[in-house]
C-alpha cells in the first residue's frame, strides 16, 4: 500500500529552484497496475524515485505499508528498497564485470542470503525471464532485450511486494518491448505483485487499469478503466 | 554482506586494473622492503655481535695511547707518550683487581717459506695472552714467559697461514720468515674463525718484544686486561688509570676501553642505521599509502554508477564502506608480499656480496610486512571507502 500525502520536490540550482513534483497526492493499494505518463521533464522520474525510497520527498509524507518512509535515514531506506521494491530502469545499469547471474544475485547478496540459496534463487528467476541458459554471461554479451530481461530478473530476485519501471522499454524495439510488459502483466496478475509502470507510450498505458498523468509536476489526471 | 563476497567484488576490481593497481603498490613495495632489510640486518647485527661477545669475557678492558672518547675521534694531545712493556708489567704487579694483563703489539707483514708467501697479520703477544683470551693451541706449545724473556724468534701460527705456506705436512720445528727475519715455528693455533674483526686463522703470534724490534715501535698497540670482577669493572678501571696516570707524568694519554663500551659503540651505530632505514620506510610507507588512496579516490569516482546501482538493490554504507576498504588492504598486503620477497631477496644479496655484513631472516619478518601493509591499507583506505559509503543512490545513478 503506497499512500503519497502533499509530496513536494524542489531542486535548487543556484538562485533558481525547479520545482520536480508539486504537492502530489497518490494512493495505490497492493495489488494495482498503475502506468504514469506525461511528457518529458514532467517529473515521472522523481516520482518513481520517491515511491522506489531512492530519494526523499522535500515536503510532505510517504508512508508505505503503514511506515512513514519519507523522513527515514539512508540505510534505514536501503533496507527498505532490499526488502520490498523491485527497481527497473530505462538503463538497465547492470554490473559491466559480473555475469548475469551474480547482477541478479545482487540484492540477495545484501539481504544476507547465503551463498547456495542465492544461486538457487537467482537461477529461478533467470528461468522467469526465460534466460537460464545465459546465466553465465556478461551484460556486454548480451542483448538489449536479455539485458532488460536480466535487470528484471534482479528486480524480482528478492521477490518484492511492488514492482517499479521507469521506461522499462524504452530502449528496446517494439516487440521486445510488448514481451517484457506482457512479464510484468502476468507478475502482476498471477502473483500480486504491486505494478508501476512510466512510459511515454500511449498503447502501453492502455494496458494498465489505471493511469495517472502529470504534467509540470503535478497530477493532472488519474483514471481507472 | 560476507567476508568472501566482500573480498571477490575487491579482487575483481584490483583484476580489472592490474597495472594501475601494481604501480600504485610500490611505494608499500619499497616501505616493507626497507623495513624487512632493517629488521633482517638489525637482527643480524644482534646475533653476530651476541655471538663474538660470547666468545669473550665480559670482564675485558683494552687500553691503548691516546686519549679519545669510545667513539674514536682523536682530541689530539701534542706529546702522546706510548704504552711500553714496563706499563703493561706496572698494571700486572700493582693492581689487585685484574687478574691477567696481556701486552699486544698488532702489525703485518709478508710471511714467507721456500717460494711461498703471504700476507699476514703478526701479533706480538706473551704468556699471559691465552689468560686473556681463549685461543685454543692446535699443536706444538704457545709462547711462553722464557720466549718472550729471551726474545726469541719463534712463532705461533694459524691454521690457514700454516695450510697455504705448508700444506699438509707437520711444520713444528721448521723455519718460517716473517718481514724478512727468520723465526721457528713452535705452534699452531686450532681453527678459530673471525671474531671483533679479525680472522684467527691468519694470524701470525710472536713473542711481544720481538715484535717490537721488527716493526720498529716505541710502545704497545694495546694492553688488553682482565678484571678480577666479573660483574664490576670499575675498580679494575680505577687502577688501571690511577696507575697508568701515575707513570705518564700525571696525564692521561691513554684510553681505558671495556667491552661494555664497546658493545655500547656497536650498538649506536645499529640504531643510528636502524633509524636511518626507519626513516626511508615510513616516508616510503607514507608515499605508498598517499598512492593507495589517491587510486582509491580515482577508483570511487570510476565506479560511481556501481556505487549507485549497489545502494539502490540495498547496499547499506557499511557494505559499500567495507568493500572498498578491503580493496585498499588487498592492494597494499599485495605490495607487502612483493616488499618481503623483495626485502630478502635485498638481504640475501647483500649478504652475498658483502659476507661481512651478517643478515637473518626472521620469521616475524612476515608478521612486520602483514602488520604494515594492513595498517597502511586501512589508514589511507577509509577515506575514500567513506566517500563512497556515503554517495547519494540517486545522484550516484545519474553519475556520467
Ligand atoms: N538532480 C536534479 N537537479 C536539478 N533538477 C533536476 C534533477 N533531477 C530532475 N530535475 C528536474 O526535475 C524535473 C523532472 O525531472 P524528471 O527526471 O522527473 O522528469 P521525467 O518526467 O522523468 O522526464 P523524462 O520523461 O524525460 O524521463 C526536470 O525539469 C529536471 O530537469
Ligand atoms: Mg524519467
Amino acid at each position: 500500500m503506497i499512500e503519497i500525502e502533499n509530496v513536494s520536490k524542489v531542486y535548487k540550482m543556484g538562485d533558481s529552484e525547479v520545482h520536480a513534483l508539486r504537492d502530489v497526492q497518490l494512493h495505490v493499494p497492493a495489488g494495482a497496475f498503475v502506468a504514469i505518463v506525461g511528457p518529458s521533464g514532467s517529473g515521472k522520474s522523481t516520482l518513481m524515485n520517491i515511491i522506489g525510497c531512492l530519494d526523499t520527498p522535500s515536503s510532505g509524507s510517504y508512508r508505505l505499508d503503514g511506515q512513514l518512509v519519507s523522513n527515514m535515514r539512508d540505510d534505514a531506506l536501503a533496507t527498505v528498497r532490499n526488502r520490498k521494491i523491485g527497481f527497473v530502469f530505462q538503463t538497465f545499469n547492470l554490473l559491466p564485470r559480473q555475469t548475469a547471474l551474480e547482477n541478479v544475485s545482487l540484492p540477495l547478496l545484501y539481504a544476507g542470503v547465503s551463498r547456495r540459496e542465492r544461486r538457487e534463487q537467482s537461477l529461478a528467476a533467470l528461468k522467469r525471464v526465460e534466460l537460464t541458459d545465459r546465466a553465465l554471461h556478461k551484460p556486454a554479451e548480451l542483448s538489449g532485450g536479455q539485458r532488460q530481461r536480466v535487470a528484471i530478473a534482479r528486480a524480482l530476485v528478492n521477490r518484492p511486494s511492488i514492482l517499479l519501471a521507469d521506461e522499462p522499454t524504452g530502449n528496446l524495439d517494439q516487440k521486445v518491448g510488448r514481451e517484457i510488459i506482457a512479464l510484468f502483466e502476468r507478475l502482476n496478475r498471477d502473483e500480486g505483485v504491486t505494478l508501476i509502470l512510466v512510459t511515454h507510450d500511449r498503447d502501453l498505458a492502455q494496458m494498465a487499469p489505471r493511469r495517472v498523468e502529470i504534467i509540470d509536476g503535478q497530477i493532472v489526471s488519474d483514471l481507472t478503466s | 554482506m560476507e567476508w568472501l563476497e566482500l573480498t571477490r567484488a575487491s579482487a575483481d576490481s584490483i583484476r580489472a586494473n592490474k597495472l594501475r593497481s601494481g604501480l600504485t603498490t610500490l611505494g608499500v613495495v619499497i616501505g616493507v622492503a626497507s623495513v624487512i632489510l632493517l629488521v633482517s640486518i638489525g637482527e643480524g647485527m644482534r646475533n653476530y655481535l651476541a655471538d663474538i661477545f660470547a666468545g669473550m669475557g665480559s670482564n675485558l678492558l683494552f687500553v691503548s695511547s691516546g686519549k679519545r672518547d669510545t667513539r674514536g675521534a682523536g682530541k689530539g694531545l701534542s706529546t702522546v707518550r706510548k704504552i711500553t712493556l714496563e706499563d703493561a708489567q706496572a698494571l700486572r704487579q700493582r693492581s689487585l683487581n685484574v687478574v691477567a694483563v696481556a701486552p699486544i703489539v698488532m702489525g703485518g707483514g709478508t710471511v714467507e717459506h721456500g717460494s711461498l708467501s703471504r700476507e699476514s697479520l703478526v701479533m706480538g703477544v706473551d704468556e699471559n695472552m691465552p689468560l686473556v683470551r681463549t685461543l685454543p693451541l692446535g699443536s706444538g706449545r704457545f709462547i711462553s714467559a722464557e720466549d718472550e724473556d729471551g726474545k726469541r724468534r719463534v712463532a705461533v701460527i694459524g691454521r690457514k697461514v700454516a695450510r697455504e705456506l705448508f700444506g699438509e705436512r707437520s711444520v713444528l720445528g721448521l723455519p718460517i720468515k716473517i718481514a724478512d727475519a727468520r723465526f721457528r715455528i713452535i705452534g699452531i693455533m686450532a681453527p678459530k674463525g673471525q671474531s671483533l674483526g679479525y680472522d684467527f686463522d691468519e694470524m701470525v703470534y710472536i713473542p711481544v718484544s720481538c715484535a717490537l724490534d721488527l716493526f720498529n715501535l716505541e710502545g704497545l698497540t694495546s694492553v688488553w686486561i682482565k678484571a678480577g670482577n666479573q660483574t664490576n669493572l670499575q675498580p679494575a678501571i680505577d687502577d688501571v688509570r690511577r696507575i697508568l696516570k701515575n707513570r705518564h707524568n700525571n696525564r692521561e694519554d691513554f684510553t681505558v676501553v671495556s667491552q661494555a663500551d664497546l658493545l655500547e659503540t656497536v650498538n649506536q651505530i645499529t640504531a643510528t642505521m636502524t633509524l636511518v632505514l626507519l626513516g626511508i620506510a615510513s616516508i616510503s610507507l607514507l608515499v605508498g599509502g598517499i598512492g593507495i588512496m589517491n587510486i582509491m579516490l580515482v577508483s570511487v569516482r570510476e565506479r560511481t554508477r556501481e556505487i549507485g546501482v549497489r545502494k539502490a538493490l540495498g547496499a547499506r554504507r557499511r557494505d559499500i564502506l567495507l568493500q572498498f576498504l578491503i580493496e585498499s588492504v588487498m592492494v597494499s598486503l599485495m605490495g607487502g608480499l612483493v616488499g618481503l620477497a623483495l626485502g630478502s631477496l635485498i638481504a640475501l644479496g647483500v649478504h652475498a656480496a658483502v659476507p661481512d655484513i651478517p643478515v637473518k631472516i626472521t620469521p616475524w619478518s612476515l608478521f612486520v610486512a602483514f602488520g604494515f601493509s594492513m595498517a597502511v591499507g586501512v589508514f589511507f583506505g577509509v577515506a575514500p571507502a567513506q566517500k563512497a559509503a556515503a554517495l547519494d543512490p540517486i545522484e550516484s545513478l545519474r553519475y556520467e
